[in-house]
Order: structure tokens, then C-alpha cells, then sequence
């Protein structure tokens, strides 16, 4: 199905009184923990996926690309007035975003955020539905051996190339293959690691894994150093509105942003944080201001906050075309499609044209709805920031046992949530990236399930893997994406 | 010097783990007929795990790897206690007082970590929070959150 027919029949969808109210629930709900510290869309989408249980496939997934999308909205604010940025993703908005808020243009910074991530997510929406079709085609002709083989470059770029430490991130990566080793392997129904615990034969939860490592983990991380805290709030106050000059400075540095943000977001290395810090730097170098910057520039603000919305939509590109995930938001969203029994990958978009079109034109409407949410409405969610800590923290830890607990009302599922938390809490202190984890988690046991397809069409022959040309291109990237930069630093030493 | 202990011991860790997946995967009974029987990627990852955890010992031991001190200092140890204490309780008590009065307890705690002293305030909240929580679930989803005291009444 071509993008233009398939929009139509999807907009058919979202535009439904049901869904445009599952639609509002998402924004909404992401907008808050987006705003919220602490909380970001991944454990949101985790602590409702019970709900898979009761609502029909499509409805969900509008409200967890709402949530998705709404939380990139919300992160912004508290960057901007916080400084304490909710999500990685926003860490380069929090550097000129909260100056401009110290001088008091507070409300300018927020109206460029939201107007460019709109500007942006639109633009990267246009390209999920342009570029889906086009990627399907090219994926409809890929066997085992390829997937195989993508999945391995997706691992290695997701934990090895993104981050501070190649050794660190794969060996997260590596902790959350295990995760989902855990329970009965489902060719041979055999239990594997399961240490003769009969709970553990199910396997362990992604609710409990991607709770535990971002709610429980965090909320220890934060505690052990929340004496030493000291946020403050800033207020809004003067002008709302951008002036001429304002719009001038930023609508290129959002245009820049969607360009530089959807690519990279679609590639299957994904992740937010390197187009928001390209975008950071090509706004600093192209700037007619660049004293501004460092103290305040709207145009670094503009520009990252474009370029984090355009990649979250690029990030769906591999996850609706592939079934392959490139952040811990998308992986969960993965683990969604699982419980509706839906197979994920190229033939998605073809069996489930409704779920697919209809979540695509629900994004283009989630974004209206955002950026209503997110400008007039923007005084509401800064009350949200009051919230004192405490409370905050207590209430996300009760909500993430209740997510544990009502799996199956054991004391044991709970156990092993603060017991992630705890693994959660390390990983932060030593410097260890957690996306991998969840992502490692999700995407090992699709990863395993295509290298013993390959392996049965090749008769066991291990070589298929180098003698097709596709599979062993991308095996060459991923090994070039492990191992360059090192060498590329030795020579350079030399 | 302390601080590279602490990095030695999560490679240690991580060495440790790998060992009990490649005890593990020995164990796993294998079928003759599969192409690729269930033990082979508890095996690749318990290698992976292994190498990893080397490299992180190497890495660790050489001072090469050294996860920033930041410049609040150690951590609060004190406040962790309080919301292990509330963690643990809630494990215990889930099960026999139920989730509403288990989260309030938890809640009271964990917000006494974070340096709020006023329990009877906090237990308040908490409870409304919980009780919130479970009708949500229970109630509005009908996800099952178990049986308890108070869950007993409503």
C-alpha cells in the first residue's frame, strides 16, 4: 500500500471519537511524565501494559505513541525550568534552554521547544509514512540470515557505538540477553536458567525489568545523593510570545533539527541523544549570534528540541517496517505486539494496515493535540514541577510495585523488581548504560529464532551467514562499528 | 583506591554471573533433533558475559575505568536504609495485610528516605494514593491486584 491511501485510510482510524480519546489519554499522560522526573515513556508504557488484556490493538498502540511522543514534549519544560533534564534525550535543551529561563525568556524557550518539536515531529510523521512503504519493500526480500545479521548490527550500535564506553554498554546489552534467556525456550520447550524456580518458567517481565531498572533504579539512584540536591523552579513570567526576531532564529534551526534528527533516528543504530548534540553544534557553528550561546541562544534550543522529535519518529521506522527496536520505548512497544500475538516485521504493515496507518495518522493528530497541550496550556503542567520529592518518589515506587505485583500476585515478582532495581542502581553508579538492557531483552530471543531459522535453511551450515551478500555487509558494518573507532584512535596515536 | 575496588567488583560480578549461565546452559537437556539446541545461545552469552567481564576486570585494575566521582561524595547510605527497610516490608506484608496497606507503609518510608518526617501526613497520603492505585487497576482496568485487609471491605 502507497503512503498517500494508506494515510487516508488511517486518518479514517485515528478520527474515530475512541481512538482520538485514546489519543488525548496519551498525549496527556505523556505530557505529565514527561514533565514528571523520574518517570519517563518507557515505564509508563511497561506499567500499562496490562491493559493489552482489554483494549483492541490499535487503541493502544495511539496511546503509546501519545505517550511516546508526548513525553518528548514534556521532558523539554523540565529542562528548560528544572535544569534537571527528564530524559536523555533532553540533556542538550537543559544547557541553553535553562540560561534563556535564568534571563527571564522562560516562555520563549518552551514556545520554540514546543513549536519546533511539532514543526519536527510532523516532518519526521511525513517521513515514517513516506519512508515505511519503501522500507518494507527492501525488507519483504530479507531471509533469516539478514535478519540475523541486522539484529547483531542493531546490538552493537545501540550498546556499543551510542555512550560512553563500548565495554560497558555491551556488557548491559549482554545482562539483558541472559534476562531473556530466562524461562522455557520455546523450540525445544526446555526450561533454561530458570535455577528450578517454577515462576521463572514464564520468563522474566519486561514490566518488571524496564520498572525496576528505570523507577526503582532511578528512585535509589536519586535518593542516594538527594541531600545534595537543589532544584529550583523558575518561574514564567514577562511576554509569552516569541517575536519576529525569535521566529526568525528558529525556524531554520527547526527544519536543520528534523533533517539531521529523522535519519539517524530511522537508522537502526537509533537513539535521541546524538542528533540533539549534531544538531547542537550545527546551530552553534551556523548561528549570526554565537555570543548567545552558552548564555541562552533560542537557536539551541530550536534546534535539538527538533531534532529529539524527528528521530522519535524515526526511531518507529525500524520498529514498524523491521520489528526492530532501537530504544527502550520502541523495545516495549515491541513486547506490546507480543501480547496481541501480532507478528512484528515487514508483513505488519500489510496485515495490520488499520493498527499500522491508523497509528501513523494518530501521530500527526497526537502532535496538534501537543502542541495545544504543551503552549497555552504549559502554566498546568509546571505545577506538576511542585510536586515535592518525597512524595513524588513514593508514588512512583507504589506504582511500579503495583505494576509488578499484578502479574500474577506474587511476593516473588516483586522481589525480583526491587532486585533489578538494585541492578538498576549499580549500572547508574558505575557509569553502565541501561537501554541496552531492555533492548538485549526484547531483541535476543527474535535474534535467536532467526539464526535457527538460517540455520535450518542452510542445513546447519554456519557459513550462510558470509556467503549471502546482504547479511554479510551488515555484518561487516556491525563489526567495523565495534572495532573502528579503536583502531581509527590507534592509527591516529601512532 | 577504594573507588577502583568498587569497580573490580562489579567486574567481578559480571565474572561471576557468566560462570553460573555457562554451569547453567551444561545442565539444559538438549534434543537431538534441533538445528541449534536450547543451550547454544545460554553458552554464547555466558562467553560474551565472561569476555566482558574480563575486559571490565582489565579495565578496572588498570585504573582505566573509573565511573566519575561526583562531587556530592559518597552516597547517602542513611536515606537507602530507610527505603531498603520499605522495600523489604512490602515484600513481606503484600501478601498477608494486602497491596493497599503494604504501599502505604512503603510509601511513609520511602518518602522518609527522601527526608520527610512527618509519617502520620505521609501514611495519609500514601494510603489515598494506594487506595487510588487500586481501584484504578482493580476496579477501572480489572487487572487483579490480590486480596487483603482493606481490599476485603470495598
Amino acid at each position: 500500500m502507497d503512503a498517500l491511501s494508506g494515510l487516508a485510510q488511517g486518518f479514517a482510524v485515528a478520527l474515530t471519537p475512541i481512538n482520538l480519546f485514546w489519543c488525548l489519554l496519551g498525549t496527556t499522560l505523556g505530557t505529565a511524565i514527561g514533565v514528571l522526573p523520574g518517570l519517563g515513556p518507557a515505564v509508563t508504557i511497561a506499567l500499562l501494559l496490562p491493559i493489552t488484556f482489554k483494549v483492541d490493538a490499535t487503541a493502544a498502540f495511539i496511546m503509546f505513541a501519545g505517550i511516546y511522543y508526548g513525553a518528548m514534549y514534556g521532558g523539554s519544560t523540565t529542562s528548560i525550568l528544572v535544569n534537571t533534564p527528564g530524559e536523555s534525550a533532553t540533556i542538550v535543551t537543559a544547557m541553553e534552554g535553562h540560561k534563556m529561563a535564568r534571563r527571564g525568556r522562560g516562555a520563549q524557550a518552551l514556545a520554540t521547544a514546543a513549536i519546533g518539536s511539532f514543526v519536527a515531529g510532523t516532518i519526521g510523521t511525513l517521513g515514517l509514512a513516506f519512508l515505511g512503504p519503501v522500507v518494507v519493500e527492501v525488507a519483504l526480500g530479507f531471509g533469516p540470515s539478514e535478519y540475523f545479521a541486522l539484529m547483531v548490527l542493531a546490538f552493537v550500535t545501540v550498546s556499543a557505538v551510542l555512550g560512553n564506553s563500548a565495554l560497558r554498554g555491551l556488557t548491559a546489552l549482554f545482562l539483558g540477553l541472559f534476562l531473556g534467556l530466562v524461562g522455557v525456550d520455546n523450540q525445544t520447550s526446555q526450561a533454561r536458567l530458570t535455577f528450578g524456580v517454577m515462576e521463572l518458567l514464564d520468563g522474566i517481565d519486561v514490566i518488571q525489568v524496564a520498572v525496576g531498572l528505570f523507577a526503582v533504579g532511578e528512585t535509589l539512584w536519586l535518593c542516594a545523593r538527594y541531600r545534595n540536591a537543589k532544584d529550583e523552579v523558575l518561574a514564567l513570567s514577562g511576554s509569552l510570545w516569541m517575536s519576529a526576531q525569535d521566529w526568525a532564529r528558529s525556524w531554520k534551526a527547526w527544519i536543520r533539527g528534523a533533517l539531521i534528527g529523522f535519519p539517524i533516528g530511522a537508522l537502526p543504530a537509533g537513539g535521541a541523544e546524538v542528533p540533539t548534540f549534531l544538531s547542537y553544534y550545527a546551530e552553534k557553528r551556523l548561528t549570526k549570534h554565537p555570543e548567545e550561546f552558552g548564555k541562552g541562544a533560542i537557536e539551541g534550543v530550536a534546534g535539538p528540541e527538533a531534532a529529539n522529535n524527528a528521530s522519535a519518529a524515526g526511531v518507529l521506522v525500524p520498529m514498524l517496517t523491521l520489528g526492530l527496536p532501537t530504544s527502550a520505548t520502541a523495545a516495549i512497544m515491541l513486547s506490546a505486539f507480543q501480547s496481541y500475538g501480532i507478528q512484528p516485521g515487514p508483513l505488519l504493515m500489510q496485515n495490520q494496515p488499520t493498527l499500522v496507518w491508523g497509528l501513523i495518522a494518530s501521530l500527526f493528530i497526537g502532535n496538534v493535540m501537543l502542541l495545544v497541550l504543551n503552549l497555552p496550556l504549559v502554566g498546568l503542567w509546571v505545577r506538576l514541577l511542585r510536586i515535592p520529592a518525597p512524595m513524588l518518589y513514593a508514588g512512583i515506587l507504589v506504582f511500579a510495585t503495583i505494576g509488578a505485583y499484578n502479574r500474577s500476585q506474587s511476593p516473588l515478582d516483586i522481589v525480583i523488581l526491587y532486585a533489578i532495581g538494585a541492578l538498576g542502581y549499580f549500572m547508574r553508579r558505575y557509569d553502565f548504560p541501561t537501554a541496552p538492557v531492555i533492548i538485549g531483552m526484547i531483541l535476543g530471543p527474535f535474534a535467536e529464532q532467526a539464526l535457527r531459522q538460517a540455520l535450518t535453511i542452510s542445513a546447519g551450515d554456519w557459513t550462510t551467514f558470509v556467503t549471502r551478500p546482504l547479511s554479510a555487509t551488515l555484518l561487516a558494518i556491525a563489526v567495523l562499528a565495534l572495532f573502528g573507532p579503536r583502531l581509527w584512535a590507534m592509527a591516529r596515536s601512532r | 583506591m577504594e573507588r577502583r575496588q568498587g569497580e573490580a567488583m562489579v567486574a567481578i560480578a559480571i565474572l561471576a554471573l557468566a560462570g553460573i549461565v555457562i554451569w547453567q546452559a551444561g545442565t539444559i537437556p538438549s534434543p537431538l533433533y534441533a538445528q541449534l539446541g536450547p543451550r547454544v545461545a545460554p553458552f554464547i552469552v555466558g562467553a560474551g558475559l565472561a569476555i566482558l567481564g574480563a575486559g571490565l576486570l582489565l579495565a578496572a585494575l588498570s585504573g582505566r575505568w573509573r565511573a566519575e566521582p561526583e562531587e556530592d561524595g559518597a552516597p547517602d547510605l542513611p536515606a537507602l536504609g530507610w527505603i531498603g527497610a520499605g522495600l523489604a516490608m512490602n515484600v513481606v506484608l503484600i501478601q498477608p495485610l494486602g497491596f493497599v496497606v503494604a504501599s502505604t507503609l512503603l510509601f511513609a518510608f520511602v518518602a522518609r528516605g527522601f527526608g520527610s518526617t512527618l509519617w502520620l501526613r505521609n501514611a495519609a497520603i500514601g494510603l489515598a494514593i494506594s487506595l487510588l492505585a487500586y481501584l484504578g487497576f482493580d476496579r477501572l482496568l480489572g487487572i487483579r491486584v490480590g486480596a487483603g485487609i482493606l481490599e476485603g471491605v470495598l
